[in-house]
């Protein structure tokens, strides 16, 4: 593990919404070895600190597409940063979506939680359906790339609506309840705020999904990367190793414990 | 390898060659009241005459009847101070590239390293890495009232990773040090110390005080499998029992020779450089858990069971052994006197079953 962090710059900056941006970034000169879905950088604003941001796509050239929402000093600053400026990247760190053998995919997202998922809306799977929910309209991400998204059924929905939203208004609870989906070939990709992927899960359970295929991406802070901080700790796991993507079999008991 | 027996003068010379392999020998000197470890130049910085009075939230330094150099337990330093510093710059940044700290770290002989301690060195190392330093290990004959290294199988008697392990006796016959070689590199070095063959009466007596030694531990950890017990035991009302007295000072983890914990700092300069740092830290710090949005372990309850939840159980989970070793530092080290074991024990008492 290096503390060191390898120069990459910011290449594109897209504007996804209010408060969240999508920076794609290019090595300076070293590059570093290629991320999984699900997987995280540590990304440092030169002066200001360094987060845990997953990635966010996988162009598949080098480049690393971070989706990043503005809610603290470094969020902050790496969502105001230009292109041209230059930033460290460590990584590739934790546990990737498992993939493998998957039949019909569900996809279950909620807020920045969409962001992680993003680069598996292109898996071959059978069947992929996705529902995103967020806070109001002007929260929801990518919503132009979903719309075009082929080989995925999308179901967005907002907790509170304004005039011009059309579409549903509710948690995503609510759709996941409904839609249709066979238990059988099912797995779920769950990332959003733990309520959302507790409440989210009981669901999938109580219709039939197990356990076992069903994911969730957790968060605690991060500092390190390798399991050298303690800071990434809930109860026997240490999230950048055995986390962010966990099985709900160990997430949930966990999930469950108040303040862990 | 065939033990020696050293004097003083033996002791002296043993540092002698240490020093002039190129190593900084680091060993126990009375500071400010207590033992704590800093350079040693000779055998007479050691805390000759010294032992110590400890109890829950208590130490206390005082004079031994006899000269014993290492007739005291765990003081409030560790070897951990040394492997892992308390602050330590990682990586540079002018803004458009990185350079990675030069590590400080000289070549480290400490000397007078207890069983707990030693044993304490090996899963600190797990953790972080790092060079090995060179161990002289002091078998304790005389273990104090917080100790309970015996019941986590990390003493008396030296475990495994010394270069060298002495065990001190005075009688009628003086001050003396049984010393055997752990290592070719160790019995290379004892090999350059003055030091006569020992008896096989010298040997026989070195293990009779270590032995001994195990049946004057002040305290013990219930004999059940802990992991198992802090697994269970997530919601026990007793964690808030604990938080009426923890005052999430944070004393345990910063005396703990294996807490590890380290959070990264930024520093910027003037210049347009900045540095980024990390110091120890601990999980009884509010900020310790923080997420946008806040804290998730807020409550001292939450904060309490962590760290013990941690150095007793969930440490097999992440590296296949406990993180205690007995030594007792947290003990006497707690403003509030709370005591690990007594804490294990009340678990046991209310939620823990059947003993092993």
């Amino acid at each position: 593990m290096t503390w060191t962090p390898t120069p990459y710059r910011v290449a594109t900056r897209t504007v996804e919404t209010h408060d969240t941006v999508t920076l794609a970034l290019r090595p300076v000169a070293e590059s570093l070895p290629a991320f999984l879905p699900g997987q995280f950088a540590m990304i440092y604003a030169h002066g200001v600190g360094e987060i845990p941001i997953s990635i966010s796509a996988i162009p598949g050239d080098g480049t690393l597409v971070h989706t990043i929402r503005a809610v603290g000093a470094v969020s902050k600053a790496l969502h105001d940063a230009e292109p041209g400026t230059v930033l460290g990247v460590r990584g590739p760190f934790g546990t990737a979506w498992r993939l493998d053998g998957v039949e019909d995919l569900l996809v279950v997202a909620g807020g920045i939680g969409l962001a992680p998922l993003r680069p598996v809306l292109g898996h071959p799977s059978k069947h992929t359906l996705l529902i995103a929910g967020a806070r109001t309209p002007q929260d929801l991400l990518y919503q132009a790339e979903l719309t075009q998204l082929s080989d995925v059924d999308t179901v967005l929905t907002v907790d509170h609506g304004d005039d011009d939203w059309q579409g549903r208004v509710g948690f995503v609870t609510e759709p996941l309840a409904s839609v249709p989906l066979d238990p059988e070939r099912t797995t779920a990709l769950l990332c959003g705020p733990e309520p959302m992927m507790r409440f989210c899960a009981r669901t999938l359970l109580g219709r039939g999904v197990p356990a076992e295929r069903i994911q969730v991406s957790l968060e605690r802070n991060m500092q390190c990367g390798a399991g050298l901080c303690g800071h990434c700790q809930l109860g026997p796991l240490l999230l950048c190793r055995e986390g962010p993507v966990t099985g709900y079999p160990v997430a949930e008991p966990l999930l469950l414990a108040k303040e862990l | 390898m065939t033990n020696r027996v050293l004097d003083l003068g033996g002791l002296d010379a043993l540092i002698g060659v240490l020093r002039e392999d190129g190593r900084v020998v680091v060993g126990p000197v009375l500071r400010d009241n207590a033992i704590t470890l800093a350079e040693l130049e000779s055998a007479a910085d050691l805390p000759g005459g010294w032992g110590v009075e400890t109890g829950p939230g208590h130490y206390r330094v005082r004079r031994r009847a006899d000269t014993a150099v290492f007739g005291h337990s765990a003081g409030p330093q560790s070897w951990k101070r040394f492997l892992h510093p308390p602050r330590r710059t990682l990586v540079t940044s002018d803004g458009n590239g990185f350079r990675a700290a030069p590590d400080p770290a000289p070549d480290y002989a400490f000397l007078g390293v207890r069983p707990c301690d030693l044993a304490a060195i090996a899963k600190l190392r797990q953790v972080i890495g790092g060079r090995k330093p060179f161990v002289v290990a002091a078998q304790c004959t005389e273990p104090g009232e917080v100790c309970f290294c015996a019941s986590m199988g990390c003493g008396p008697a030296a475990g495994p990773g010394y270069d060298i392990a002495l065990t001190e006796r005075i009688d009628e016959q003086g001050q003396r040090f049984l010393a055997t070689g752990g290592t070719d590199e160790g019995a290379a070095v004892l090999d350059r110390v003055p030091a006569r063959r020992a008896t096989p009466e010298d040997t026989a007596l070195a293990e009779q005080d270590v032995q001994a030694a195990a049946r004057t531990m002040g305290r013990a950890m219930p004999e059940l499998d802990l992991r198992d017990l802090l697994a269970a035991n997530r919601d026990s009302a007793h964690w808030e029992a604990v938080a009426e007295r923890c005052l999430t000072c944070g004393n345990c983890t910063m005396v703990c020779p294996t807490c590890f914990c380290v959070s990264v700092e930024d520093h910027t300069d003037l210049d347009g450089t900045a540095e980024r740092a990390q110091r120890w830290a601990s999980c009884f710090e509010i900020d310790f858990s923080y997420l946008h949005g806040g804290a998730v372990r807020t409550s001292p309850a939450a904060r309490y069971r962590q760290w013990m939840t941690h150095k007793l159980g969930t440490w097999h989970d992440q590296f296949g052994t406990s993180g205690c070793v007995g030594c007792g530092r947290c003990i006497a080290w707690c403003p509030a006197g709370i005591d690990i074991t007594e804490e294990a024990a009340a678990l046991t008492r209310e939620h823990g079953g059947e003993q092993r």
